[in-house]
């Protein structure tokens, strides 16, 4: 009798990480829901586009590495990207954006690093912003929530949204608008309670702008089902979130007309709850340690106000997470757990004392 | 109910017990042939004390302990000694090891033995004799020696007993059948435990909450003993002896301290049963518990096993099915290693045998990268990063793997099993800490051999600067020796060359620094010579010896030279008188020594 020689454990939980990016993209549903509801079918096109591109990208990119398809195209990463971008995407951008976009976050941004687990940006976001500097025009232009289209109109169906998208069809007059964070950016002058007053896009919402505080509140259960999966922890999230309440109350400057917005409009407008629990969680461009990953959160939340408040583009996720994922490595250094029996935490670049 | 703490991280796989506690302890058949490893223990391996073809008898001492970390091992049951060499041990690497083979006669027959009931009245070091020379070494997981670990020859005495009854590894139940049937005895063991230990205050068995039958089992053996059951709830890996000593006292053992630095002794409880065999029946460590479970056998269950049982005995009695899985593992599905073959026999450590089919534990799937989802990390049952460990691991940054504390891991295989990418975090861990320690020894060697070198050197010049010295100091006595020549011959008289005073000095001057010592030099040499006439003389002996030699030379030479009527014979003859006249100086100082 001759046994196979394994080393141990030889038990295995059944969890492996195609099932934890299944689980990603499930808790995406309630958002995209949100979102397709609120802004037409444009989230919806968005996403399946992004995905058939980018699973075409990474089979090529795989093929021409030489290692197995299958295997690779198998652990959903590339969708989960594409997923990401697909939402983060103005709904009813043309096509070529959502290809241009995908192929650059996973051939340069994932790929060329050595594909999942090696990219040290996050890729989704990488795409986002080559967009966002390359096509301003077409990235800020924004459907306009249901609640505000004008009296009689809807959103375009499937097959007009899909002629906007693929041919270029103009989009009828109303269905685009601003978006809550493009109209704080124009409001100087006005107080915040007369923002909330006269423009549509607030005084037909419960308190953080019109569709968006749904689309937001929709990520936010996709977060939270996530955390009770334990997919990921609460630091990233708490941290970026906690940093965002908190530099909106600091600043708040009781809603004068310096004000760049309340907490609850930081919190559940543009790409807050998405960034929180989407984006940043996004571990192989994080931080690793649970102090790690608050620090990490907190950075990015204070970036997102920083820029949102007083930069020039209106949203700042996508900045304020590459910004973040630069400084990971740093915060890795500084942030390792206390280990059993040990009086303080080490640092990552400590020497051997000779 | 006592306090207790919790660990951080930790797994929670299925147990898989129940299936082994359904039968009682059962016995085997004697197998034919026992093989008994001489090192079954941390420390070095036990000397045989006896000879093939030896008749032995049940609990004989077969081999002795050597030093003070070590232990005797004993016949699991009479016979014959057949065979002393190497056989495969349980060793994950599959290597042989030195073995004594005993051919059983099937009689059983014991040695005498007898125990002793009142160790209430013998000394702690006659007790610890006792455990000593019974061969006991911890049975749960290490094999330390216990008489060692009991040795009160320490700083400080030990306040906290815990033992361990945790056995938090799926699978495994041989503790808690242990304890379900012979509870009174293990609490006795324990009594003699703290006897040895003279009395610690604190006396605790720590158990996990999925074994109710155990505990009550213990419950009234423990009543107004001063011996607490804590109950904790189940997680894995509680029963490593860092997290039992956390979750029972709140107290971290301070990395690269031993319990007992803390005054704690931590022991498994299976050895207390040991113990109280070996101290109240006289008997030695000869057999163990031992679960064999698994899918791949008939009846998982626990039995009361020869040590030096080859698993093959074991698996064959439970109707192993070789087919239905691959691995045969001695320990848990956590931390056990797989057998290399059915050959090998069981030991003081081995606590169960998990034969798995491949339903239960399948083939490893293939690593996909790792994505750092940080899971391993929130089962770290001692803090560790373990993404971080397996990134700088593949990279062997051996620094950055020791800033990230890679020693402190334990290796209890909770990342492991968490992993969603499959990767083996443990294997990785283990290689790296391999390539540190090697590392470290080729440090030290090459430390040494530097210093070895530069020793070599230092002491080559130091030689050389001694020859100078001497050198220069012959210069100065030949210098000398001139001077009181001329001044001898300048006198007409005898000098004694023993007087280096030099008379040409001016009276009143003072010799400079250097010429003093120079003289004082030349002063201790010449009290160095006459310190010992022995040696002056066989000096003397061999200076006529080698002059005798060449003035026979320059003799012959001078001879030869007066027949060729070669120009060198004015030469030739000096060379012959100064040698002659060295020859009779040499011979007169020779004669003065002997007088």
């Amino acid at each position: 009798m001759a046994f196979k020689q394994v080393s141990s454990p030889h038990a295995h939980a059944a969890q492996n990480t195609s099932q934890v990016m299944k689980l990603v993209l499930l808790a995406t549903i309630p958002g995209l829901a949100a979102l397709t509801w609120q802004f037409g079918w444009g989230s919806f096109i968005n996403v399946v586009l992004a995905s058939v591109t980018a699973v075409v990208c990474e089979a090529a990119i795989v093929k021409m590495r030489g290692r197995s398809i299958s295997f690779y195209l198998g652990d959903y990463s590339a969708v989960v990207t594409a997923v990401l971008l697909g939402l983060a995407l103005p709904p009813l951008a043309p096509w070529w954006v959502v290809v241009v976009g995908t192929v650059f976050s996973i051939v340069v941004a994932k790929q060329l690093y050595g594909g999942l687990g090696y990219n040290p940006f996050n890729p989704a976001m990488v795409g986002y912003v080559v967009l966002l500097i390359s096509f301003p025009i077409q990235m800020t232009t924004w459907v306009a929530p249901l609640a505000l289209l004008p009296v009689g109109a809807a959103h375009p169906g499937l097959i007009e949204s899909l002629q906007i998208v693929f041919a270029g069809y103009s989009p009828a007059d109303g269905v685009t608008g601003a978006t809550p964070l493009d109209v704080f950016k124009h409001s100087s002058g006005l107080l915040v309670d007369q923002v909330y007053d006269r423009e549509p896009l607030f005084n037909q919402a419960m308190f953080a702008g019109a569709g968006w505080e749904w689309v937001n509140l929709g990520f936010l259960l996709g977060g939270i089902i996530l955390l009770s999966q334990r997919i990921f922890t609460w630091h990233g999230p708490v941290g970026m979130l906690g940093a965002l309440a908190l530099m909106s109350i600091i600043f708040w400057d009781s809603g004068s007309s310096s004000s760049p917005g309340s907490p609850l409009m930081h919190l559940f407008s543009g790409a807050s709850m998405m960034g929180a629990f989407f984006i940043l969680t996004d571990p192989v461009s994080s931080a690793v340690s649970n102090r790690g990953r608050l620090i990490f959160g907190a950075l990015i939340g204070v970036l997102v106000y920083v820029i949102r408040a007083w930069g020039n583009y209106p949203d700042a996720v996508a900045f304020a997470v590459l910004l973040a994922n630069f400084a990971a490595p740093f915060i890795d250094n500084y942030t390792l757990p206390r280990t059993y029996g040990h009086t303080d935490r080490r640092r990552a670049t400590e020497k051997e004392e000779d | 109910m006592s306090r207790t703490w919790v660990t951080p991280g930790g797994v929670h796989p299925p147990e898989n017990k129940h299936q082994s506690v359904t039968l009682p302890i059962g016995q085997l058949p004697i197998p034919e042939k026992l093989v008994i490893p001489l090192s079954q223990h941390i420390g070095a391996p036990a000397t045989p004390c006896v000879e093939i073809g030896q008749q032995v008898l049940k609990g004989q001492i077969i081999a002795q302990a050597v030093g003070m970390v070590s232990i005797p091992m004993h016949a699991p049951s009479s016979g014959t000694i057949s065979a002393i060499e190497h056989r495969p041990i349980a060793h994950a690497s599959g290597m042989l090891a030195p073995c004594i083979e005993i051919t059983t006669d099937g009689a059983d027959t014991w040695i005498e033995h007898q125990g002793i009931s009142d160790y209430e009245h013998i000394s702690p070091k006659k007790l610890l004799e006792i455990v000593g020379n019974a061969g006991i070494s911890g049975m749960g997981g290490a094999g330390f020696p216990s008489a060692v670990k009991l040795n009160p020859g320490r700083q400080r005495p030990i306040d906290t007993l815990i033992v361990n009854a945790t056995e938090c590894e799926p699978y495994i139940t041989a503790d808690d059948s242990a304890i379900r049937e012979r509870a009174g005895e293990i609490v006795e063991g324990i009594k003699i435990l703290s006897a040895i230990l003279d009395h610690p205050t604190n006396i605790m068995i720590g158990i996990e909450d999925n074994k109710p039958e155990a505990i009550a089992a213990l419950a009234p053996h423990v009543e107004d003993s001063g011996i607490s059951v804590v109950v904790f709830p189940t997680k894995y890996p509680s029963g490593g002896e860092k997290q039992l000593i956390y979750i029972l006292t709140g107290k971290e053992l301070p990395a690269g301290k031993l319990p007992a630095d803390e005054g704690m002794v931590c022991i498994n409880i299976g050895t207390t049963y040991a113990i109280k065999r070996a101290v109240t029946d006289g008997e030695p460590l000869i057999s163990r518990v031992t679960t064999v479970t698994g899918d791949a056998v008939g009846t998982p269950r626990n039995y009361d096993t020869l040590i030096g049982t080859p698993v093959r005995h074991l698996l064959e009695h439970n109707q192993f099915d070789e087919q239905a899985g691959g691995r045969v593992v001695m320990g848990g599905p956590m931390m056990g290693f797989t057998l290399p073959s059915a050959d090998v026999p069981i030991v003081k450590t081995t606590n169960c045998i998990l034969a798995p089919s491949y339903a239960e534990i399948p083939d490893d799937e293939p690593a996909q990268p790792c994505i750092r989802c940080g899971m391993c990390a929130q089962a770290c049952p001692v803090s560790l990063l373990p993404q971080q460990l397996f990134w700088y691991a593949q990279a062997e940054e051996h620094e950055r793997l020791e800033a990230h504390n890679l020693f402190d891991c334990i290796e209890c295989g909770a990342c492991s099993y968490v992993c969603p990418s499959n990767i083996p975090l443990v294997q990785y861990y283990r290689a790296a800490k391999g390539d540190i320690r090697q590392a470290r020894e080729e440090k030290v060697k090459s430390d040494h051999a530097r210093d070895r070198f530069e020793f070599h050197k230092e002491r080559i010049e130091q030689a050389e600067r001694e020859k100078e010295a001497k050198r220069a100091a012959r210069r100065e006595a030949t210098q000398q020796a001139k001077a009181d020549h001329l001044a001898a011959t300048a006198n007409g008289s005898e000098v004694s060359s023993a007087a280096p005073t030099a008379p040409a000095t001016p009276a009143g001057a003072v010799p400079s620094s250097s010429a003093a010592d120079i003289i004082a030099a030349a002063q201790a040499r010449a009290a160095a010579k006459q310190a010992s006439p022995e040696d002056q003389r066989a000096k003397l002996e061999r200076t006529i010896a080698s002059a005798e030699q060449r003035l026979k030379m320059a003799e012959e030479k001078l001879t030869e030279a007066i027949n060729d009527d070669s120009g060198k014979q004015d030469k030739l003859s000096a060379a012959v008188e100064n040698t002659r006249q060295k020859l009779e100086q040499s011979k007169s100082k020779l004669a003065e020594l002997a007088e």
